[in-house]
């Protein structure tokens, strides 16, 4: 009993890193660059839907959708203005640094507004619990809500990619910018809008987050973000299917890592883990192997 | 090629300006102590000039930003009542980030302004880095929070707070003799020095007392969202009582995923379990389970601490934590033993330092995390440690 | 032609160690006039560790080209081996430089070894993927030294990964390693002049090496591996070379940190990927493959938030703006053309300024 109680629990903790990697892959998809600021934006985002609940009394979605525009927006504010100019720098690290850098001013931004101390988050999603097998199985609802949106999401994306115009300039950017501007394809409005997505996705990983984990302070989006990335890399970073498999399996192996082998080494055996997968299959699990060329 | 000159020309330019100012505030602190920045501050000073240190930015900045507040708000009334012997209390607050690297920069930003006496620093890594250094200046130190053994090691140091052994060998014997538990699960932070330091001395004390600790769990700083395996196997292992010597930052998710899996037993935490009532948002039907161990109670109705309790709110808009009471009790010890030892501003730190040494362990203060706070030789407070039980989403002393 | 280039490199090698000595020899002055603040120099030791640190770093970013987010972890094995060296050894060794000389000596050499044991499978992965497999390998660096608990009695040492009761220690034994609480009481025998001293041999080390047959078979590497390979370079020993030896000064710089702090603990603050990145930011920085700029970015990056003290509260925040606004002007090519066209402009003026005093 306690193995498929345990199973659940990774579950819903991978769901959680599944959602975040999505906006971390699909910004990386296209723009081949590693956000490292994605999860501070998750942060700014739940403290948007906390201050929209508790200090405006807007109900829970309309709070959720004001996060995902605040969110949307400071993604391309970001993007424009940390981000673009070094989008043809000469290393494709100058931009890493710098995202770390607005990752360092979005923390000490929160922490001058809303102060060091942690604030509870109370949950804004509404299903109840499912109890099975006589109350000794209870999966929570934010887990549902979370594995339903990242499908949701997952499926949202693809169709959104294959089906449409702004969709295809996507994937043309990211195979092959010069040729894409050369097919007239607005390569800076592209990126931007990923961005957008990506921040917006960031948004709703916000408010899950805190749902399922409810203690917000302007830390809080740092970790799950590492392992995020972690689980992006870990499914094949850029491919958002492998988003999805690297999270929820992070999530499994860190809660039967901890039940099974050891509570203390729990980072030990996720990352041990995550070596040796990277060492069978050099570019994670989704990740297509590029042939490199003379 | 040119780029990188470029580049080495403007960082060279920043790093120049950057010396410039770095020896601007060296001279000018220099001319303010009158001496040659070694720690000695001779020279006619009207004030005495009290330094802190804690982490106000990085993971446990709630902390500090709580010593800060506290120790503030003794300063601004004792020098409201006349001050250390008739002599102002200045006051300055360093960031240390929760590093012991930069708490040592902390510290000397401070030797460089002329600090007298240091009330510091918050958390135990920090403080012993900053106590090795202090020592070999000489000048004197009072930590309100900082728990590990090594906090105190040398003669210069004192503590407000309880020791982390102390504080686990009272929790498992209080568990003990008041038959809470038979089965006794823990769960602690295994790359945290206070959590590991408690959970060492509890298991110890276990021994000797009338319980089984059928489950020992940590967690680490990197996962610390997800406490469902340790609660399972809590769980699993049929234990009564859960001890949980961390902070409640986590405390708090603990609680409320082990709601979600309808486990109930008594929650047992430390001091670091303080504050959880005043997290904004938090429902406090989860912690009616939940004892703890500490100093201190914003809800008690002694005249000092509601008085306390209520300057701090009026100043800074929240309900102070044991953070914020130790390093209120702290700033009034130093002034206690400041005024024992009849030391003045214009003497050496090196001096005060040996005065209050001897002082510390004299001076006897009624504050707010105790009445009759002494002190011993070797940094150790002497105190009663108080067991507060949340119910009814308030907190209650039990006896 | 050659001759002119070797010269040129030479020269700029030679620039390289003299601004060291100068800004050493000033910092020395100053501080024997009694004008350097103790805040200042309570940071010279560990700014000597961040600029080996960094130096090592831009060994592997900028001439292996290879992007490592674990930097720190090497660190961290160096820092540990040695402070346990040397707080074993504080009563059989009393000869400090002796004992200093030995403890950097093993810092470097298990640093080498760990760098050897992850470079060998993980250094035929690309790119994101090799920096995720370092930033891991830092991590485990990390978590495995908090759980390590290692005692002496008169029996000899006693492991445990569990706590420090279960080491089974008799009466008098001590507790050396202690798990989160680390190594308490290492001896404090970094100096300023020691660490200036490992700078110069760091920058001896890395830029002989760039300079080096094996450094232009590293470059090809890093330039083309196929082409590399094609004309017959050894890529997994080269790159195994270049890795470990990145790896064993960041070991040295962790000894250099162990020993001068009283209490080494192992922190995601100091030893985590946030240090990691900290060591890449000054990299970036500086410049990727440029040492001195490593040396300039490392000092500048480690005094401005001490700096900015005084502003207390706003402090990180302008660090961060501060980062983010140099990055831009360093790496953005519209701000590079901006300033080419500028200096070109001053240059030209110059040269025009003194044709007319001639």
């Amino acid at each position: 009993m306690s193995f498929i109680s345990y199973l659940v629990n990774g579950i819903s903790l991978g769901s959680v890193y599944a959602i975040i990697a999505l906006g971390y892959t699909m910004v990386y998809g296209i723009a081949k660059m590693l956000n490292f600021a994605h999860g501070d934006v998750i942060m700014a985002g739940a403290y948007v839907v906390m201050v929209a609940i508790s200090g405006a009394g807007l109900p829970p979605l309309a709070a959720v959708l004001v996060a995902v525009v605040f969110c949307t927006i400071l993604g391309v504010v970001i993007e424009s203005v940390a981000y673009r100019p070094l989008l043809n720098a000469a290393s494709s690290l100058a931009v890493l640094i710098t995202a770390i850098g607005v990752s360092y001013l979005l923390q000490n931004i929160a922490l001058l507004i809303f102060g060091a101390n942690t604030k509870s988050f109370s949950s804004v999603v509404p299903v109840p619990a499912l109890v099975l097998a006589g109350g000794r199985l209870t999966i929570a609802g934010e887990t549902i809500v979370t594995i339903f949106s990242c499908i949701v999401i997952m499926i949202g994306l693809s169709l959104f990619i294959k089906k449409s115009k702004a969709g295809q300039a996507m994937l043309a950017v990211s195979e092959d910018k010069g040729a894409a501007q050369l097919m007239g394809i607005n390569v800076n409005g592209t990126i931007a809008l990923t961005f957008a997505i990506g921040s917006a996705l960031a948004a709703i990983a916000g408010v899950l987050l805190c749902s399922a984990y409810p203690s917000l302070n302007p830390y809080t989006g740092a970790m799950p973000g590492i392992k995020a990335f972690v689980a992006a890399v870990f499914g094949g970073i850029g491919s958002i299917p492998g988003a999805l498999i690297g999270g929820i399996l992070l999530g499994i192996i860190e809660i039967f890592g901890k039940a099974y082998i050891s509570s203390q080494m729990a980072d030990a055996i996720v990352f041990g883990v995550l070596i040796i997968v990277l060492i069978v299959k050099p570019t994670g699990i989704l990740g297509k192997n590029i042939q490199e060329k003379v | 090629m040119k780029m990188k000159k470029a580049i080495s020309a403007v960082l060279a330019a920043t790093m120049a300006m950057a010396l410039l100012a770095g020896c601007g505030s060296g001279s000018g602190s220099d001319s303010g102590s009158g001496s040659s920045g070694s720690g000695e501050t001779g020279g006619s000073q009207e004030a005495f000039r009290i330094g802190a240190i804690g982490p106000v930015t990085g993971g446990a900045a709630v902390y500090g930003e709580a010593v800060k507040n506290g120790a503030e708000l003794a300063v601004k009334e004792i020098n409201e009542a006349g001050g250390i012997g008739g002599k102002q209390i200045e006051y300055k607050y360093e960031d240390d980030e929760h590093d012991a690297e930069k708490a040592v920069n902390a510290y000397n930003t401070l030797k460089d302004w002329g600090m007298h006496a240091l009330l510091g620093t918050v958390t135990s890594a920090p403080c012993v880095a900053v106590g090795e250094v202090s020592q070999a200046d000489n000048i004197f130190m009072l930590t309100p929070s900082g728990t590990a053994v090594e906090c105190v090691q040398y003669d210069n140091a004192f503590r407000v707070c309880f020791s982390d052994p102390m504080q686990g060998l009272e929790s498992a014997k209080y568990i003990g003799e008041n038959g809470l538990a038979k089965k006794v699960a823990a769960i602690y932070d295994s790359s945290d020095v206070y959590s590991t330091g408690i959970y060492e001395a509890f298991v110890k004390e276990a021994e000797n007392q009338d319980f089984e600790v059928v489950a020992a769990e940590a967690f680490t700083a990197e996962s610390k969202t997800d406490f469902s395996v340790q609660l399972q196997k809590a769980k699993d292992a049929g234990a009564e009582l859960v001890f949980l010597p961390f902070y409640y930052t986590e405390a708090s998710l603990v609680l409320k995923q082990a709601s979600g899996m309808n486990y109930e037993p008594i929650f047992f935490g430390c001091d670091g379990m303080d504050g959880i009532l005043a997290v904004e948002g938090f429902d406090v039907n989860l912690a009616n389970n939940l004892m703890f161990m500490s100093p201190f109670t914003p809800t008690s109705e002694d005249e000092t601490i509601q008085k306390f309790v209520t300057d701090y709110q009026d100043a800074y808009g929240d309900t102070p934590n044991q953070f914020a009471a130790d390093a209120y009790d702290g700033m009034y010890a130093i002034k206690a033993a400041m005024e024992e030892a009849g030391v003045t501003p214009d003497m050496s730190s090196s001096d005060i330092c040996d005065a209050l040494k001897d002082a510390m362990t004299k001076i006897s203060i009624d504050g707010v995390t105790a009445k009759g706070l002494t002190w011993e030789a070797d940094g150790e407070p002497s105190k009663e440690p108080m067991v507060v039980r949340i119910a009814d989403g308030d907190y209650a002393v039990v006896e | 032609m050659t001759m002119k280039k070797m010269s040129k490199t030479t020269k700029s090698n030679m620039i390289t160690y003299l601004m060291v000595i100068v800004i050493f020899l000033v910092v020395e002055i100053l501080v024997f006039t009694g004008n350097v603040s103790s805040l200042l120099q309570g940071l010279l030791v560990p700014l000597c560790a961040y600029i080996i640190l960094a130096v090592s770093l831009n060994l592997t970013v900028g001439i292996l080209g290879e992007l490592s987010l674990g930097h720190a972890g090497f660190m961290c094995v160096g820092a540990f081996t040695s402070a346990f060296f040397s707080k074993c050894t504080v009563d059989t060794i009393t000869a400090s430089g002796l004992r200093y000389f030995l403890a950097l000596l093993i810092g470097a050499a298990a640093a080498g070894i760990c760098g050897i044991l992850i470079g060998i499978p993980v250094l035929r992965l690309k790119g994101d993927y090799l920096a995720i497999v370092t930033l891991a390998f830092g991590e485990i660096i990390k978590n495995i030294v908090n759980i390590l608990f290692i005692g002496r009695d008169s029996n000899g040492f006693h492991f445990s990964t569990k706590d420090s009761l279960s080491l089974g220690l008799e009466d008098g034994g001590k507790v050396i390693v202690n798990g989160p609480q680390g190594i308490t009481g290492t001896p404090k025998d970094s100096t300023f002049f020691i660490g200036v001293v490992l700078i110069l041999v760091t920058l001896f080390i890395v830029l002989n090496l760039i300079h080096s047959r094996s450094g232009r078979a590293i470059m090809a590497i890093r330039d083309n591996r196929i082409a590399a390979e094609s004309v017959g370079i050894n890529i997994t020993k080269y790159k195994l070379m270049a890795f470990s030896i990145s790896a064993s000064l960041a070991g040295v710089a962790g000894v250099i940190y162990a020993h001068n702090l009283a209490t080494l603990t192992a922190q995601p603050k100091n030893f985590g990927y946030n240090m990691s990145i900290m060591i890449l930011v000054f990299v970036v920085l500086g410049g990727i493959g440029n040492m001195r700029g490593s040396i300039i970015a490392a000092i500048i990056l480690t005094l401005l938030p001490e700096l900015l003290r005084s502003l207390s509260d706003y402090r990180m925040l302008i660090y961060a703006v501060v980062l983010i606004v140099m990055m831009l002007f360093n790496w953005s090519p519209k701000a590079i053309e901006w300033r080419g066209k500028y200096s070109s402009k001053f240059r030209r003026k110059n040269k025009k300024s003194t044709k007319e005093a001639a």
